[in-house]
């Protein structure tokens, strides 16, 4: 276990001197959540039915969005890549601790320090200028921060497995380009989920994106009832056991087959 | 001039033939590209399916708008990866070797790559395009044809100039600006939507700062016979595209007083 923390707090370290790509980072990430929402209450202002959000959930949602944005699964670690290109990855192998924890852990560490960057500074903006709401209750904050560390788990495990199928793919261009797109449109970054097509919404409850950004944005606005938040979590949770039986069972013959390339 | 044109494609020729050399890869990044452009359309049918409508427009005339946009910003693309990643070609001294040979510094950039695999989102975006021509209602005619054309021509014009400028700012900053991806993903995303949607201080900026509005909004209104809610007049619409091409020769001025200031970072 203190392997694994040292692993994650070097990173996280690292990660936290990138401060102005963050800080640039922020300026586009707001120009995109004024142009999002723009767009949306265009939509809304002539709305014929009642919809299944009001316009102010769908501006917190997508503020939402823009603050959590880094921590979403929408892509392999890049250092791994270069690893298993170059070879570099048996070193991993070396180490005296379990691969799939190794790589899940470099995830964590990858997603938490950009996250906090990111998301602090864009509560704070959203929350004092642009309209993001701040939740009902402190039920309801405790709830939503629960299925965040559910989304952030989750998020890391699905990140982990694309990094293990780079051991059958070597470049993983084409597995990070329909992932990303996927993960973008299925999680609720594009549009929010409830307002897909009411046939769709049976396929995308089932599906695992929507646990690591929409169900935890409509736990905080009130849009999921706090009696139901057990439902997001199991949610949550019964996918993240899923992809970490899978994951380490990929790993166990993705390294059987594994060779090294070159030195 | 005609020279420059045959060079051009004599550069092109090599980097096209050095991209086919991994096919794989090509066709795998081409069919990712048409399936991720595909979901962002998906984003606008959903939100059209939901509420039915968009101030007056149909999703067939946001189609157009989109297809156009797309076109346009895939062309300059594909171009402009030399600009787009002009950065490095400073940072390594790259830059100083174009100096010194006797041809324009932007053809040797513009010349460097262009990027085939853009294809994939070519495709996708042409049959939204093709698609929302044969829906929509107003009839067509062959001034329409040749104003659609004038607009993609201009909108490839707008964002070529704008990855120039991209391009220009690392003869002071070195690094290249993640701003200017605001300007161009950002301005693609945007004007996909109708501009009387949007605020004025946001109209504004597409139409008199970065003119996009003159390259898509405006000329699909005289192709749509669609009322401005802007009130602008037809023969605005009709003429608009033109500030493209404006828009592409200040973004060279601009480049030539870069390369002015230009000074080697001695690696």
């Amino acid at each position: 276990m203190k392997a694994y923390r040292a692993i994650v707090s070097a990173r996280f370290r690292m990660m936290l001197q990138y401060r102005a790509a963050a800080a640039a980072g922020l300026g586009t990430q707001l120009f995109w959540g004024f142009i999002r929402i723009m767009i949306f209450t265009a939509f809304y202002r002539f709305a014929k039915a009642p919809q299944p959000m009001t316009l102010e959930q769908v501006v917190s949602y997508v503020w939402l969005g823009q603050a959590m944005f880094a921590m979403l699964p929408w892509s392999v670690e890049p250092d791994l890549r270069v690893m298993i290109r170059s070879g570099n990855v048996a070193y991993e192998l070396l180490r005296p601790v379990d691969l799939y924890w190794l790589w899940f852990s470099r995830s964590v560490a990858r997603r938490s320090a950009p996250t906090l960057l990111r998301a602090v500074p864009m509560f704070i903006i959203a929350g004092l200028f642009f309209g993001l709401r701040a939740p009902q209750s402190v039920g309801v904050a405790a709830a939503w921060l629960a299925a965040m560390a559910g989304a952030f788990v989750l998020s890391c495990a699905i990140s982990t497995i694309l990094s293990i199928s780079l051991l059958w793919t070597v470049s993983g261009e084409g597995v990070m380009v329909l992932m990303s797109g996927a993960a973008w449109l299925l999680s609720g970054m594009i549009i929010p989920l409830p307002l897909f097509p009411d046939w769709a919404q049976g396929i995308l409850a089932f599906l695992p994106f929507r646990g690591v950004a929409d169900a935890p944005y409509r736990v905080y606005m009130g849009n999921i009832p706090l009696n139901e938040v057990w439902v997001v979590l199991a949610h949550q949770l019964a996918w993240i056991a899923a992809f970490v039986v899978v994951g380490r069972a990929l790993v166990g013959r993705g390294l059987r087959r594994l060779a090294v390339q070159g030195g | 001039m005609l020279d420059d044109v045959r060079l051009y494609f004599k550069y092109i020729s090599v980097s096209v033939r050095s991209q086919m050399q991994y096919r794989a890869s090509f066709v795998m990044q081409s069919v990712g590209q048409l399936l991720i452009t595909g979901i962002d359309f998906l984003g606008i049918w959903a939100l059209f399916d939901r509420f039915g409508g968009l101030e007056g427009w149909t999703l067939t005339e946001v189609a157009l708008l989109y297809g156009m946009v797309s076109v346009a910003f895939t062309f300059a693309d594909a171009m402009s990866a030399g600009f787009d990643l002009f950065s490095a070609t400073v940072r390594n001294g790259d830059f100083d070797r174009m100096l010194v040979r006797p041809r324009s510094t932007v053809l040797q950039v513009i010349g460097q790559e262009l990027t085939m695999r853009r294809v994939g989102r070519l495709a996708q975006g042409t049959a939204v395009l093709v698609w929302a021509a044969w829906a929509i209602e107003a009839p067509w005619s062959a001034p329409k044809a040749l104003l659609l054309a004038a607009a993609i021509a201009g909108g490839t014009s707008i964002f070529v100039g704008l990855f120039i400028l991209q391009g220009t700012m690392c003869f002071w900053t070195t690094e290249s600006l993640e701003i200017m991806n605001t300007l161009t993903y950002g301005g693609r995303e945007s004007i996909s939507y109708p501009l009387s949607i949007f605020r004025p201080w946001f109209r504004r900026f597409f139409i008199f700062v970065v003119p996009l509005a003159a390259v898509n909004y405006f000329p699909a209104l005289a192709i749509l016979e669609h009322e401005d809610p802007l009130g602008t007049p037809v023969v605005v619409q009709w003429s608009s595209p033109l500030v493209g091409f404006a828009f592409l020769l200040v973004a060279l001025q601009v480049w030539k007083i870069g390369v002015r200031h230009y000074r080697s970072t001695g690696s």
